[in-house]
């Protein structure tokens, strides 16, 4: 993957992020050409705000708000906001890092689209906002538990659910699989057979990086 | 009955036996009350359930639920390679499914750093515009059914197959396509396909001014439309209204112009854009667009070049049936491809592009793995289901029925 040289734009943009916000924003990217900032979560709601009405900003409109899960990290949750400024034709990611625990203060008073996004990073993620008045569940069933998309979730779920002739209704029973859901890597040919390792399986293992430098090491070697 | 309060609000009068009228009395005074609404009703286009707070005939809370669609997408796609997660991407809004390809292959193209030969950008650029008229046809025609005319839904469906025979032409399916794969496209447009397609953006401009003449100065149309729902620029900005939605409202944002992907930059085409942001400048730009998309349709036939359809990359696309049966590399290529897949390189981005609904967007974040560590998809009809409560407060039930028809939303990328 070629490294592209920051947009101006964005680096203009980030200038001057870091000179009003100072240490709020902990830190700044600008991979894949897109422009991306990290802030503490107690200064979110002043950073959110600064970033719609200042004249040089305006990024008027919240596109979207999602969140990943890293189990291994102390702060397992990036949370994700997604601005969109019409005015500059710039998008800017805002990130914000959590633990299943601790709320992160909730943008509905700058952003009315985040009413329902952050229910739905609740619904998915667990992870509650503080300040949203309407955390109810959005995606999932009446009375869903657990938070599916998060990485110790399985996919197949928990529960399964069925119409029964005799109750008259739909009911929920654990779930029950035939045959184990089973996952294919698919990453060397006989990692099915065994989990020892056998002569050559560490070129499975090897990282490979995409196909230009694959390639580019291929014409090398 | 819940959050009914005892205020009086209306003045009614009631018959006795005899035929003679009488004021209503305090004790039987209607409170506001509470209905549901689907989720099986034919003006909730698809399963909408609407909890909708009454005093009497007007809309005071809407209170959407969704989810009943809801097949957890973005989960199945984190255990899918990038080539498996695909279809999917069809089956999300199941009326404009190539733009929405069109999105998660743009996405895994910047992460792996690939472009598509120019034929290939070509041939989505065109069956991205057919894909918007299809989708145009299904939601003026059925917006029209949901106020009261069936004749635009009868014509315009007639369309929509001649459409979708295009569809199935290049590619062997009429809704979930399948086609539009990271590095170009799946196959090339068949002989005549692209006479036939040139020959029918003649013949369509003519349904669309039948439509025209069917609803633009219609006076039941209008009656029900005009000034109906209205959205400011303001409330579309803070609710993150995108395409015809926001363009409604006054704001001349299209992400075909304004951050061109593929060929757009190349293309000359008008963003129609209304001054009301009711439900009728809502359905006067998607008319528009509608022409504009023949307009781009055009172009894009007369300008396409010869060439490859997919990167010649057989790291990333499969290699031609004919070379596997000769060439052993070739058959190597074409089995990693479809056990293994190919591996992302590290890294994240969140790729839009203008679908007919609105911004659609995909936030991808990859390991480095054969499958992608998060996908999640925005829906551009999820914001404006969101926006639905302050749209309709004060209004009809009946106008909230109009205000749904709309707002054009498919539940497939609302529930995910």
């Amino acid at each position: 993957m070629s490294k592209r040289a920051p947009n101006e734009l964005h680096t203009g943009i980030a200038a001057k992020l870091a000179e009003v916000l100072g240490p709020a924003i902990t830190a700044q990217d600008f991979a894949q050409d897109e422009l991306q900032i990290t802030v503490k979560a107690s200064e979110l709601n002043r950073v959110m705000t600064v970033l719609r009405d200042r004249a040089e900003f305006l990024f008027e409109q919240l596109v979207d708000i999602t969140a990943t899960d890293y189990p291994a990290k102390p702060d397992r949750f990036e949370i994700v906001y997604n601005l969109l400024s019409i005015r500059l034709n710039a998008r800017i990611r805002v990130k914000v890092k959590t633990d299943e625990d601790t709320p992160v203060p909730s943008v509905v008073k700058q952003f009315s689209s985040a009413i329902w996004l952050e229910r739905e990073v609740w619904d998915m993620y667990g992870i509650v906002f503080d300040g949203n008045d309407d955390l109810r569940r959005i995606l999932t069933d009446y009375g869903f538990e657990g938070h599916p998309l998060r990485k110790d979730f399985p996919l197949t779920g928990y529960v399964e659910m069925r119409y029964d002739e005799t109750l008259k209704r739909v009911v929920y029973e654990p779930v029950q699989l035939p045959q184990d859901f089973r996952v294919f890597e698919n990453l060397s040919p006989w990692e099915a057979m065994t989990t020892v390792q056998l002569p050559g399986d560490e070129k499975a293992t090897r990282q490979k990086i995409g196909p230009k430098n694959y390639r580019e090491k291929g014409a090398s070697e | 009955m819940t959050g009914a309060a005892t205020k009086t609000t209306h003045e009614l009068v009631t018959l006795d036996d005899a035929g003679k009228m009488h004021a209503v009395g305090d004790e039987t005074q209607i409170k506001p009350y509470t209905i549901n609404f689907g989720p099986q009703h034919p003006a909730a286009h698809g399963v909408l359930r609407l909890i909708l707070e009454m005093d009497g005939e007007v809309v005071e809370r809407a209170d959407p639920h969704i989810g009943l669609l809801h097949r957890g997408t973005e989960k199945l796609i984190e255990y899918k390679t990038y080539m498996q997660a695909l279809p999917y991407f069809d089956r999300l809004d199941y009326v404009s499914p190539m733009n929405q390809e069109h999105c998660f292959a743009l996405s895994v193209e910047k992460l792996l750093g690939i472009t598509p030969p120019p034929r290939a950008q070509y041939i989505r650029v065109l069956f991205c515009e057919l894909t918007r008229i299809l989708n145009h046809i299904l939601n003026i025609t059925t917006y029209a059914l949901d106020v009261g005319a069936i004749t635009p839904a009868l014509w315009g469906f007639e369309e929509r197959e001649k459409g979708m025979e295009f569809y199935d032409r290049v590619c062997g399916a009429r809704l979930h396509a399948n086609y539009v794969r990271p590095g170009g496209v799946n196959m090339d447009m068949p002989k005549g396909l692209a006479e036939d397609m040139m020959a029918w953006t003649e013949s369509f401009t003519k349904v669309i001014d039948d439509l025209d003449g069917l609803l633009t100065q219609n006076r039941v149309f209008k009656q029900r439309t005009v000034g109906i729902g209205v959205v400011s620029r303001q409330q579309a900005m803070d609710w993150g209204f995108t395409g015809p939605m926001l363009r409604a409202s006054g704001v001349a944002w299209d992400l075909r112009k304004s951050q061109p992907y593929d060929v757009y930059d190349k293309m000359d085409f008008d963003i129609p854009v209304g001054k009301t942001g009711d439900c009728y400048a809502r359905y006067m730009v998607r008319m528009e667009e509608m022409r504009q998309s023949l307009k781009i349709m055009r172009q894009c036939l007369r300008e396409m070049p010869g060439g490859p359809v997919k990167s010649d990359d057989y790291k990333v696309t499969a290699p031609p049936r004919e070379e596997m049966k000769k060439s052993m590399e070739a058959l190597i290529h074409h089995f990693k491809l479809f056990t293994e897949g190919y591996h992302v390189p590290a890294g994240e981005t969140y790729t839009a592009v203008e679908a007919p609904k609105g911004e659609f967007g995909v936030y991808l974040v990859a390991d480095g793995t054969n499958r992608p560590y998060k996908c999640h998809i925005r829906a551009p009809g999820f914001a404006h289901l969101a926006g639905l409560d302050f749209m309709s407060k004060g209004h009809m039930l009946a106008d909230t029925v109009a205000i749904i028809g709309s707002m054009d939303i498919v539940f497939g990328e609302i529930d995910r």
